[in-house]
């Protein structure tokens, strides 16, 4: 009996090997274009989340005011408010604090070896490197007591290795002229990608004091980065350190600041926005794509009963019962389903891995895709094949075999 | 074998009522060779369908080896036509792309009957209907039509049934292929069996040893076949 079965179903579909195949394409498509499309999706999602990641987590940052005192204002980040003592203030009055890097970064010609460059170049503390995520590939960032003492060392960024002593060579130890002085380099960063005029890897890292001491030659800083602890904390900790800065500024009216703050969360809630449209379009790309993969299969099972409602018909004639009937065509479009399901999926996964592969990004295939292409695809090609197979069974065999 | 009792049936079409059958009695005994015969309209398909447990009738009764098969749901009518009707259509209805064997073997689908059995009793039916032996793993689409008649009769011979219907078995052949399948049906009838056949062709009718005419619904003629051969 189930062997009577499963050679019928086997027997039809490999009997129109044509019709199968279009049946099995069109569940295939279905399937293999959802996954593939929300693996994108999702994938183009953490890219983003993992670049906005990579400025460092959790930032508040804050820079000068605009120079006033004249009546021609220089634009904001001109005048010269910011001290080390606000630093160490916030460090250690506000709480929730995960770090604070102040800063004092300018442009500067760089020698080494014969060859220069023009770059950033960033006096900073320890914390800048938890602050801002940065990494260390070889080497060490600057310490404590680097600071402290003022030493001439320097951090580069892989840019900045690769245009002052060559791609990927070793700088450690070598020594690089910064405004005529020198400077011992001790470490590399990782690369952290990105372009422009503040990009991370082409900058110099040197301890603050040093930056001050030979290079600036004042006690101001040019920006204050913080880290909150959390997410949840920053509002609470950008209030602070604003309260903080406009009580140690002597300002009552916080309209006339002298500093202004940037939260990493004003950029989170863009980026948010963005990947969320793009969430949306690329789901209403797959929901269509299911959509018309669905219309597809549905076509092709009612076609198939259709065209087999004489062979129903005779079957039923010659005294086979409706249930085996009804059986052998549950069968068939289980079977059918499930063969496309499956090819959909690794062809799904595999456009996935390729796109990873040739496009910079993580396509990442989720369950939840897998399952609701899969259901709603084997869900249709069941329904519709099985329904009218079910209603041709129940035709009186006289009807069914005069069908044309 | 055979016996039909006021055999009334009518086919409602929107408002319009058909009666197609208006009370038709008579009995065929075991080993007979009848043809129905009349023209189109003449009921003599919707008596087919009754006899042959496709359809039931609206009164009357009719008894098939003693069940009476008016009273039968769509499940016991599938059972009744497995064991004890044999169909011969005029339009053969074999499964295209399917061999010769597996079209005579349908009919034991799903049931108890071992794959080897199937077989064995495929060849022996298919040599029984005079069917050439290298033919038999053909697809049942490259055969001639004849010999499409051929094994839809060794498919009708493969669960021994008590009746053989055969509906228009020639309306689709040409003249001489006709008189060969004919002669075969006859072949069957000298070995014992009942055959029904159902034309409208009289001399194809005439091949039966009875012959009952239908015309609107009754039965106008009821006679033995003198010239039987």
């Amino acid at each position: 009996m189930i062997r009577d079965l499963f050679k019928e179903t086997m027997w039809s579909l490999t009997g129109n090997k044509v019709r199968s195949g279009l049946t099995i394409l069109g569940i295939v498509i279905g399937i293999a274009s959802v996954i593939t499309m929300v693996a994108i999706g999702q994938g183009a999602q953490n890219s983003i989340n993992n670049s906005i990641q990579a400025i460092g987590s959790n930032l508040i940052i804050i820079t000068p005011g605009a120079q006033r005192g004249t009546a021609v204002s220089a634009g904001r980040g001109s005048s010269q408010t910011l001290t080390i003592d606000d630093a160490n203030a916030i460090k250690s009055q506000v709480p929730s604090i995960k770090g604070v890097a102040p800063e004092d970064s300018r442009r500067y010609q760089i020698i080494a070896k014969g060859t220069n460059t023009n770059t950033q170049v960033i006096g900073t503390v320890p914390d800048y490197a938890t602050v801002r995520n940065v990494t260390i590939d070889s080497g060490t960032f600057i310490t404590g007591q680097q600071v402290s003492g003022s030493s001439r060392v320097a951090v580069l960024g892989p840019s900045a290795r690769d245009d002052l002593f060559g791609t990927g060579a070793d700088p450690i130890g070598q020594s690089i002229r910064i405004k005529g002085v020198n400077f011992t380099v001790i470490g590399v960063t990782v690369s952290k990608g990105g372009t422009g005029f503040n990009n991370p890897d082409d900058s110099i890292y040197v301890p603050l004091s040093a930056a001050q001491h030979y290079l600036s030659g004042d006690t101001f800083v040019t920006t204050i980065s913080v880290a909150a602890q959390d997410q949840n904390s920053m509002t609470a900790v950008q209030q602070q350190v604003t309260d903080l800065l406009l009580q140690r500024h002597k300002i009552s009216d916080p309209t006339q600041a002298d500093f202004s703050i940037m939260n990493q969360s004003d950029i989170i809630a863009t980026a948010s926005s963005i990947t969320g449209t793009f969430t949306m379009l690329l789901s209403s790309i797959a929901g269509i794509s299911l959509l018309v993969g669905g219309i597809g299969i549905m076509n092709m099972m009612l076609t198939t009963v259709t065209e087999r409602t004489r062979e129903i018909g005779l079957r039923k004639a010659v005294g086979i019962k409706k249930i085996c009937i009804n059986l052998q065509f549950l069968a068939e479009a289980v079977l059918l389903t499930f063969f496309g399901g499956a090819i959909g999926v690794v062809l799904g996964w595999g456009a996935s891995l390729l796109v990873s592969h040739f496009i910079n990004l993580t396509a990442q295939v989720s369950l939840s895709a897998v399952l609701l292409a899969f259901g709603v695809s084997a869900g249709v090609g069941i329904i519709f094949g099985f329904y009218p197979a079910r209603r041709a069974a129940a035709l009186s065999p006289i009807e069914a075999l005069r069908y044309e | 074998m055979i016996e039909c009792k006021n055999l009334v049936k009518t086919y409602k079409n929107g408002d319009v009522e058909t009666t197609a059958l208006k009370g038709v009695s008579f009995k065929i005994e075991k080993g007979e060779f009848v043809s129905i015969i009349g023209p189109s309209g003449s009921g003599k398909s919707t008596l087919m369908h009754i006899l042959g447990a496709l359809d039931s009738p609206t009164s009357g009764e009719y008894f098939l080896d003693g069940r009476e098969v008016s009273k039968l749901n769509d499940d016991e009518l599938s059972e009744m036509r497995k064991n004890k009707i044999g169909f011969v259509f005029q339009a053969f209805n074999l499964l295209p792309r399917a061999t010769v064997l597996r079209n005579v073997m349908l009919p034991l689908l799903f049931t108890s009957t071992s794959p080897k059995e199937r077989e064995a009793r495929a060849r022996e039916a298919l040599k029984y209907a005079g069917m050439d032996e290298n033919k038999f793993y053909n697809l049942s689409n490259q055969l001639s039509g004849g010999q499409m008649q051929r094994v839809a009769i060794a498919r009708a011979l493969i669960n021994e049934p008590a009746i053989i219907l055969a509906d228009e078995p020639t309306g689709n052949l040409d003249t001489k292929t006709s008189h060969v399948v004919m002669e075969a049906f006859q072949e069957l009838h000298k070995k014992g069996h009942t055959i029904i056949l159902i034309t409208h062709e009289p001399e194809i009718a005439a091949y039966a040893e009875r012959v009952i005419s239908v015309r609107d619904g009754v039965i106008e003629k009821d006679e033995k076949n003198k010239q039987s051969l």
